[in-house]
């Protein structure tokens, strides 16, 4: 597939012009492939984003670092890979910005595949953000950084096992020291061209109340808004009362963002 | 008894949460719930706010977030 | 006719389906969405329902359900070989950089350890670089501009004006800049600055502030505006504008050589050589954390009276130590830092340098332009400890900060120029002691001045690029007005009560 981006930013009004595009090493032709990279804050998810386009972001150590998206591109086997690194979030599921921008661009920006970045050394936590993105898609591979510091601490993982459990490629990396990126970048491809058979891990709701509901609610909205990514996915966010979910049905501009594949504004914090 | 009342270097069992809406759902985001272990690992020089550990990630809460979950101490087997 | 009726029938859809005329491909595409319309209403009305059958706590049961997934699988595919206490190293750097004993005091040596380092490192490096560009490279221009007879306004506009002010800022910029920036990014890297949110937290929360307006405040030690910038991470907009308005108190890059220059000059210069240099980063450090105390107390005025309201939560997170890495932050503060905000010096430099020219070249009624205005602000900056040269530079670098202590020099020795720069003297500025000794000789600068400049340079308005954003970020008159003026009318409080002070018991 592929899909044409004569001009990405023809939605900004100001901020971002061809300079900054050509800084952070875009280029504005067609893209084969669009990628999504998403994870907690301080997994190194900025390292793995320059290592993969060659940029220098730079990488704080502090939450909250990337308030807004970067945006970089690649070439891998002759396709153009565009890459977009989105804030780091513990959750897609909370009301701040920067969990609505992330979320809506895995939702809504149907990615080809999404990176989900986890810190070795702190699996537990770092498996809610990949378990919450695997129930809106199943294009997902999960790189599980920071395994020098895992080892440091004596934690093995053992990615084949993950692997299994998520039903979704999983890489093992230290990308401060550019390990597991060619692993991670075969995997991408191999899930980019629709070569991996996912079988992701779903949470299943013993409720049956719940379920019926969902099902319901996932038939009207698939009727209603064509093309909707994971109808059962916003179905469960309405019957929690996620008020911007809501107010995106009621203003109708639930999936608008699919179009453009991507956010007009691109901003980056540099000190 | 309340997260804030426990003793640094002491661990517990969360046993409810009564913060409500979006301070709610930081803290299930933060992997901090019913069930969860906690541990108070150090409070900041002037007492308050207290990091704790939970899920093997150190997170620093104020007080006032602190006195609204619920904790039951768990014997440590050292 | 239809056009219109389509366009009213978005408005107000009833009007659509009461015809029944065949439908042209606008009102299907109304008709549409009027169904759309009525049908999400629908779909929202049902979750209501499901909801009230459910009961309210769905999003604790889902993310519970998620939790337990997440737990059983990391049990599967983590283990702890050894099982070692994880995380030990951590742990004990912790317990020491936010411990109630050395917290505070490390925070303050880390800064002055940076400060010293920045001071004692740059001070031979900027020497040479003042050497040979205000000097040789200097020298050289005016040799060619000779030869080549050109006009003497032509010369003394591109090679006094505007040469000379670039040569300055990059002189004075470049070595601490090229020093402090890879220090500061290495603590940045390492982890360090939550630890200093962290401790500082209580001290925000009294005064009515985000927890994460101390990260922001950090951010504004590189530059105010990508500090402004950064407080998008609060949410709440009451505290992000205290955060905005206080960011000017966090010292930015380009006010750092000032400080620094004048530190070193009027206040390492009284203490013995061996200390001068670590007594001058002492004396920036004082006012760097000056600029802290000013950032809450102003948060706690604000908070209290035009932006009343409580500290909202906050949780923050403390991640794992990271060993820096080395060559990467140094290319990265050297190239992406250090060169950036030198480039932008340089480009306010440039025009700066030009207007200074002008302004001391053109003549009215026997003085300069430049002169007027100086003998003008001179009574008032008087009263408050300062000079009329020193309020004149800081209108003159509204748009840049870098370049105060350039245009404070050029415009010194402007105004004594009939008797020293015929003879050179303007190109002999080479080290700290001529510059001293011009200031304090030409200019009547006393060790007042240097501590109310010093003063001035932490409480004044932010540079353009600053107010810029500012307005962008807010989008309000009103907020960017206080931010704009509030710093300076401290500002100007602050130099006079010191001014008034020494003077009342002769201190100085």
């Amino acid at each position: 597939m592929s899909v044409a981006l004569a001009n990405d930013c023809g939605g900004c009004a100001t901020g971002c012009n061809t300079a900054q595009l050509t800084r952070l090493g875009i280029k504005s032709d067609g893209f084969d492939y669009i990628i999504a990279l998403a994870g907690n804050p301080n997994t190194g998810k900025s390292t793995i984003f320059n290592k993969l386009t060659g940029l220098h972001q730079h990488v704080g150590n502090w939450a909250g670092k990337t308030v807004a998206r970067a945006e970089g591109a690649f070439n891998l086997n002759n396709k153009k890979f565009k890459i977009v690194d989105l804030p780091g979030t513990y959750s897609l599921l909370s009301t701040s910005v920067d969990e609505e921008i992330a979320r809506d661009f895995v939702l809504f920006g149907k990615p080809d595949v999404t990176i989900v970045v986890a810190d070795a050394t702190r699996l537990e936590r770092n498996l809610n953000l990949v378990l919450q993105i695997l129930e809106i898609t199943d294009r997902v591979v999960v790189a599980v950084n920071l395994m020098d510091e895992a080892k440091r601490n004596d934690l093995t993982v053992d990615e084949r096992a993950l692997s299994r459990d998520l039903g979704v490629p999983v890489i093992p990396m230290t990308a401060r020291r550019g390990e597991g990126v060619n692993e991670l970048l075969n995997a991408v491809e191999k899930v980019a061209g629709g070569g991996y058979a996912a079988r992701p891990h779903r949470i299943k709701y013993s409720d049956e109340k719940i379920e019926n509901a969902v099902q319901t609610l996932a038939k009207q909205l698939n009727e209603t808004f064509e093309n909707l990514p994971n109808a059962r996915w916003v179905a469960l966010r309405l019957l929690e009362g996620d008020e911007s979910i809501i107010r995106a049905v009621r203003e109708q501009t639930l999936g608008n963002l699919k179009q453009s594949r991507g956010f007009p504004q691109l901003v980056q914090l540099e000190v | 008894m309340t997260l804030n009342l426990l003793p640094t270097g002491r661990s517990a069992t969360i046993t409810k949460i009564h913060s409500k809406n979006a301070e709610r759902r930081r803290m299930f985001d933060l992997g901090i719930l019913p069930g969860t272990r906690i541990e108070n690992v150090m409070p900041s020089p002037l007492g308050d706010p207290i990091a704790y550990r939970v899920r093997s990630s150190v997170v620093a809460l104020r007080t006032e977030q602190a006195e609204l979950i619920e904790i039951e101490e768990t014997l440590e087997l050292k | 006719m239809r056009l219109a009726l389509v366009a009213d029938s978005e408005a107000y859809p009833r009007f659509v389906g009461e015809r029944d005329a065949p439908r042209t491909a606008g009102e299907t595409l109304a008709l549409r969405s009027l169904n759309k319309m009525t049908k999400a209403e629908n779909i929202l009305e049902q979750a209501k329902s499901f909801r009230s059958e459910i009961g309210g706590d769905l999003h604790d049961k889902l993310t519970e359900a998620v939790y337990t997934d997440a737990s059983a699988i990391a049990a599967r595919a983590v283990s702890n070989e050894n099982q070692t206490n994880n995380f030990h190293l951590d742990q004990t750097l912790d317990r020491i950089l936010t411990s109630r004993l050395y917290g505070f005091p490390l925070m303050i040596l880390m800064l002055t350890v940076v400060l010293w380092l920045t001071i004692a490192g740059a001070n031979v490096p900027s020497a040479m670089l003042g050497e040979f560009l205000q000097g040789t490279v200097f020298n050289a221009l005016h040799s060619l501009a000779n030869a080549l007879s050109a006009p003497w306004w032509l010369s003394g506009f591109l090679i006094d004006g505007v040469y000379l002010a670039t040569a300055w800022v990059i002189s004075v910029m470049l070595p601490p800049m090229a020093i402090f920036f890879p220090l500061f990014t290495l603590l940045e890297d390492l982890g360090y600055l939550p630890r200093v949110a962290f401790n500082l937290d209580r001290l925000f929360k009294r005064a009515g502030a985000h927890g994460k307006q101390s990260l922001s405040m950090m951010m504004g030690y590189g530059c105010n505006a990508a500090g402004v910038v950064s407080t998008r991470i609060i949410d709440s907009p009451r505290e992000r504008l205290i955060a905005i308005i206080t960011n000017n108190f966090s010292i930015c890059n380009g006010r750092f050589p000032t400080m620094i220059l004048v530190g070193t000059i009027f206040i390492g210069a009284t203490a013995p050589p061996a200390l001068a240099s670590f007594i001058a980063a002492s004396s920036v450090a004082a006012v760097a954390i000056l600029g802290i105390v000013f950032t809450l107390l102003v948060s706690a005025f604000l908070s209290k009276t035009l932006l009343k309201g409580e500290a909202s939560s906050f949780t923050l997170e403390l991640p794992p130590y990271r060993p820096p890495q080395i060559w990467q932050t140094l290319y990265r503060s050297i190239i992406d830092r250090t060169l950036i905000v030198l480039k932008r010096a340089v480009w306010m430099a440039a025009p700066a340098g030009a207007v200074i020219w002008l302004i001391s070249n053109i003549f009215i009624g026997g003085e300069s332009v430049a002169s007027h205005l100086i003998a003008f602000l001179n009574p008032f900056g008087l009263l408050i400890g300062l000079n009329g040269v020193i309020l004149l530079a800081y209108v003159v670098a509204i748009p840049a900060n870098e370049i105060v202590v350039p245009t404070i020099l050029m415009l010194t020795l402007n105004l004594a120029k009939s008797t020293l720069a015929q003879n050179g003297v303007m190109s002999g500025l080479e080290d700290d002691v001529q510059i001293r000794e011009i200031l304090t000789g030409i200019g009547g600068w006393t060790l007042l001045t240097g501590i109310n400049l010093m003063l001035f340079s932490l409480l004044h308005n932010p540079c353009s690029t600053t107010i810029w954003t500012i307005w962008k970020e807010t989008k309000s008159l009103k907020w960017t007005a206080v931010s704009t003026l509030l710093p300076v009318i401290l500002g100007i409080l602050v130099c006079f009560t010191t001014a008034t002070f020494v003077r009342l018991f002769g201190l100085i």
